[in-house]
């Protein structure tokens, strides 16, 4: 690659051609601020915090965009000097001209990215005060707030909706003053086809989109004596929970994020892994008998409540495709509101179910028709990582110092193939495995599957089990699966079994995962270092096959018969609708 | 000045909009076609009405929010039709100057009719207009296509007056 020479602050530098001043900047070690900068998402130039100094071909210094700005042979960089401090200052003290200062009681206070930049920029008063745009808040959606008086209309949501999940729900609306992120007609959230990913939340800059706040319902029923309150945690969570604590991205913090929920008071701590198994056991069974008795193909998972309301809005035609599985996270609050508490004489009304999730979707899952096995919904509350985590330093629990501690038996007993569930591909892959044994009628010598790994958004294997041939494909990111999908529809595609998550490398980047700076977010591939964990407890475990799980062998044993029978159908299994698109 | 949403029922015809298909139809396949499609869909309908703007999403594979995101942003779309009365007063520089502001707001007090609205029963639409060149008259009114100059706002009732259904 051709190289070029910088100066950059009076040092010189040698940077690949092309590179934009930002990037250049990183390699001389400097952290040039940003806020509406998302690599390869939001490139736009907008918000101009990230301004420096130029001269080029021995020119005057004029200030321009980094972001956006590509270096050229011999340029003379500024990052910090007196002229572009003034200019960022000011930016800033413009941004807050219409922003609402609530800043103590923010949900974002302490790692608001704004607020971050105006103390290092020493913004210490309003320097312009006047009228401020007028904007209501939108409570409509059972997953996320909008708060238009913070918004800084840096377009990064707009950029996740549109071009990473090609749901395309909010957007820029009127002009001058008036612009604001809103959905058509000014409508309220609920009334569109937003599909909850809150894609839009993990990108927010400030607190103007944020996650429900669901703690205090959980607070609720742990002071409840009448209530036996379990929370089930899903498998990404012990991925990512520990960067809400310091810890660098991908530190498995499984045992100390159990110990917590013990001490604040949980009356059974279990692991979602179990249920993934589950989820595996019925939803391999499901693909099977599709193929044999000439069902519905190809088959759709629908661990992804995100997924789900996508297909329902956008592609209808796709719902008798999708898997009729609950998610793990329904299968385990139906399980613990029907066989577990008949077996512990408990009356279902008086079981409180939390589940702690990487997903903003899962709060609008919790609600849905047909996911209420025992008469009562299966799971009361949906909290997501960055939830869980507040609420940990709420109890002022230590986390840091928390010894590590197992999971409650008898539902803590999990399989590789549950663990890796948490990253694009390894839904598939644990179906595959259980799959492939069930055809073969043999175990499998390797049970990797390497081609249905990584975090690239359209996957493709084809496997050959016996007489029998898959085709396979894993995508990640609607937009990734609209582009699929309308493939599939022109017969483009010829597919058996297709995996779609809804977030962009599955749930370790989910839109309920903690967030990360813009120096982490647009540096680190946050999706393989997350799922790199779950990859390494998967390898690690003796356990690596679902239907080895013997904690699922004795719910069949005892409750539900065998995979797939009407009981498991009754408790197990749902069904989907289809939406329209705007009400 | 920020657009109103319409609080006029839909009374679009099957005439328009197979007119309007075929101009989506025209532009299939054509970058940057949206401008055009939306200028010729508010020839056909007079405005913008949200049921043609779904048409226009559907068809065309666009998120509605983005059609509405640039129905908003440019002055040259209207979200509501014009009245049977419609009346637009202008606050260009020399109208503004000479007190169009306060022949606005009392218009729109004795309608209720708020800027860039119309009344609920399409009689009644209000509009607030750049320069339209008759400087010597300012401040002007113009109600459909009748010049109103000089206007102050004790003047509005007998105008209005005339206008009554």
């Amino acid at each position: 690659m051709d190289k070029v020479k910088v100066t950059i602050n009076d040092r010189e530098y040698e940077v690949p051609a092309g590179t934009t001043v930002l990037d250049a900047a990183r390699l001389a070690n400097i952290d040039i601020p940003t806020l509406c900068y998302l690599r390869e998402i939001n490139e736009i130039g907008a918000c101009r915090i990230c301004l420096v100094e130029v001269s080029e071909g021995g020119k005057p210094f004029r200030m321009v965009t980094s972001c956006v700005y590509p270096v050229s042979d011999g340029m003379v960089i500024k990052t910090d000097s007196p002229k572009i401090q003034k200019a960022r200052k000011l930016n800033l003290e413009l941004l807050l001209s219409n922003h609402n200062m609530d800043c103590l009681s923010c949900i974002r206070s302490t790692n608001c990215e704004l607020q971050k930049l105006c103390r290092d920029y020493g913004v210490t008063s309003s320097y312009f005060v006047g009228e401020r745009t007028k904007a209501a808040k939108d409570e409509s959606s059972p997953s996320i707030v909008r708060d238009n008086t913070k918004c800084i209309l840096c377009r990064r949501c707009v950029a996740a909706c549109h071009k990473v999940q090609a749901v395309g729900v909010i957007g820029a609306i009127n002009r001058g003053f008036d612009t604001e992120i809103g959905c058509a007609f000014e409508s309220k959230l609920a009334d569109t086809p937003c599909i909850n990913c809150g894609q839009c939340t993990v990108v927010c800059p400030t607190g103007a989109l944020h996650e429900r706040d669901d703690t205090d319902k959980v607070f609720e029923a742990l002071a409840d004596p009448s209530k036996f309150v379990a929370i089930i945690t899903a498998p990404s969570v012990r991925a990512t929970l520990g960067e809400c604590f310091g810890y660098e991205p991908g530190t498995d913090v499984e045992g100390k994020m159990v110990a917590a929920l013990k001490r604040m008071g949980f009356n059974g701590v279990y692991n979602m892994n179990l249920t993934a198994d589950l989820t595996i056991i019925e939803e391999a069974h499901e693909l099977i008998e599709r193929i044999k008795n000439g069902g519905k193909l190809p088959m759709i998972t629908s661990c992804s409540p995100g997924w789900i309301k996508f297909c329902e809005h956008f592609f209808p035609e796709f719902t008798e495709n999708l898997s009729t599985c609950k998610s793990p996270q329904q299968m385990f609050g139906a399980i613990l509101k029907t066989y577990f508490a008949q077996k512990n004489g408990l009356d279902p009304k008086d079981i409180f179910v939390v589940s702690a999730i990487p997903c903003t979707a899962k709060k609008f899952e919790v609600g849905r028709e047909g996911e209420a096995a025992s008469g009562y919904p299966d799971v009361d509350v949906a909290i997501t990582t960055r939830e869980l985590g507040r609420m940990i330093e709420r109890c002022g629990i230590d986390f840091k110092s928390l010894p590590d501690e197992p999971f409650d038996q008898p539902f803590g007993v999990a399989t590789g193939a549950g663990e890796i569930f948490g990253a694009t591909g390894g839904v598939m892959e644990a179906a595959l495995r259980t799959a492939a044994e069930s055809i073969l009628g043999h175990p499998l010598e390797k049970v990797e599957f390497p081609d249905v790994r990584g975090t690239a958004g359209i996957k493709r294997a084809t496997y050959r089990l016996g007489d029998l041939e898959i085709k396979v494909a894993v995508v990640s990111g609607t937009a990734n699966a609209k582009k699929l999908l309308e493939r599939v529809k022109n017969g483009e595609e010829d597919l058996t079994f297709i995996e779609v998550m809804a977030c962009p490398g599955g749930c370790v980047n989910g839109g309920g995962q903690p967030y990360q700076p813009p120096v982490v977010r647009n540096n680190v591939d946050l999706r393989a270092k997350r799922a790199a964990v779950l990859y390494e407890v998967d390898s690690k475990n003796k356990l690596r096959r679902s239907h080895e799980n013997p904690v699922c062998k004795m719910l069949y044993d005892e409750f539900f018969g065998e995979p797939g029978s009407h009981k498991a159908h009754e408790i197990l299994h749902t069904f989907y609708v289809k939406r329209g698109l705007y009400k | 000045m920020k657009k109103k949403l319409t609080a006029v029922d839909f009374r679009g015809t099957p005439e328009q909009e197979a007119k309007l298909l075929a101009v989506i139809e025209k532009y299939r396949g054509v970058k940057g076609a949206m401008m055009p499609i939306l200028q010729e869909a508010q020839e056909i309908y007079g405005y913008l009405p949200p049921e043609v703007q779904k048409i226009i999403a559907e068809k065309t594979g666009t998120p509605l929010e983005e059609i509405y995101g640039i129905a908003t942003f440019y002055s040259q779309f209207k979200l509501n039709p014009s009245g049977e009365v419609a009346i637009s007063i202008c606050l260009g520089t020399a109208c503004y100057v000479k007190g169009a502001a306060a022949v606005l707001e009392e218009v729109s007090k004795q309608l209720g009719v708020e800027v860039g609205g119309i009344s609920p029963d399409g009689r009644y639409s209000l509009e607030a207009t750049r320069c339209v060149g008759a400087c010597g008259l300012a401040p002007v009114m113009v109600i459909n296509n009748e010049v109103y100059g000089k206007m102050t706002a004790d003047q509005v009732a007998s105008v209005l007056a005339k206008y009554k259904a």
